[in-house]
């Protein structure tokens, strides 16, 4: 009975997240991170990977459907993701660097500010 | 040039706050949404593009290290991609003005819901820091 709780709440989350993954094109790690952690009890290392074993396979079948249905700019996309590599591993050093309670409210705040542009 | 150039530096921010761990999805789709004139429907799709090849190197790095769980992987994976379909294809569907709308109703949710939970743990360490300091006297 435990067991077919624990799994009747994956297949929900599974289909929360593929939802918002699809639909707003990210977002569905912010989703699955905190889940892993506080649900089924994963240590955060274990969680942030483990997030994107699950996102990686949600975002390959979504770019597709994307493409497919004639959303796709190849310059634009080889541009910005050479930057996003690089940047990333840029984060990844900086990461034990900034203190994590700083960065995590601005990073909330630019967020605010960000979301709120696009509303109006 | 200028604007390759533009779309570069804005992938290095987005890839560093990536790199840190923050989503750097949610903040590389509003970045370009508000410095590019590309339409929210390319933005969301040129962010999963470039997910999977950073996603493919950061995960062999942590199988590696043990750090992956796949008995998660069947029960939450498979229904996420199955409704990841469909909800592409609406997304696909609205105008791209009234999509970055959504998201952006979408980052004020998350933004507000990360600050809430930094005061929680703030909050929680101080009352531990205090608990022990008790028991210390």
């Amino acid at each position: 009975m435990k067991k077919f709780i624990s799994n009747s709440l994956k297949i929900f989350s599974g289909v929360f997240i593929g939802f918002i993954n699809g639909f707003f094109g990210g977002g569905g790690g912010m989703l699955c991170v905190p889940l892993l952690e506080k649900v089924f009890k994963l240590e955060t290392k274990k969680a942030h990977a483990t997030a994107i074993l699950i996102i990686l396979p949600i975002c390959i079948t979504s770019a597709i459907t994307y493409m497919v249905n004639g959303n796709f700019n190849l310059s634009a996309t080889l541009n910005i993701g050479v930057g996003v590599i690089l940047g990333g591993i840029i984060g990844a050093t900086l990461l034990n660097k900034l203190n994590s309670l700083v960065t995590a409210v601005i990073f909330s705040l630019l967020m605010i500010l960000a979301g709120i542009k696009m509303v109006v | 040039m200028a604007q390759s150039i533009a779309f570069f530096i804005i992938g290095i921010i987005g890839g560093i706050v990536g790199g840190m761990g923050m989503g750097g999805g949610t903040l590389l789709i509003p970045l370009l949404n508000v410095f590019s004139n590309l339409d929210q429907r390319i933005i969301q799709a040129i962010n999963l593009t470039v997910f999977i090849p950073m996603s493919i190197i950061v995960l062999i790095i942590h199988v590696k290290h043990k750090l992956v769980k796949g008995k998660y992987f069947l029960y939450i994976a498979l229904p996420a991609v199955a409704v990841s379909v469909p909800s592409s294809i609406l997304a696909s569907k609205l105008s791209g003005k009234l999509l970055a709308r959504f998201f952006g109703i979408f980052l004020i949710v998350i933004g507000v819901l990360q600050i809430v939970n930094i005061i929680k743990k703030k909050v929680k360490k101080r009352k531990n820091a205090k608990s022990s300091q008790n028991f210390y006297k």
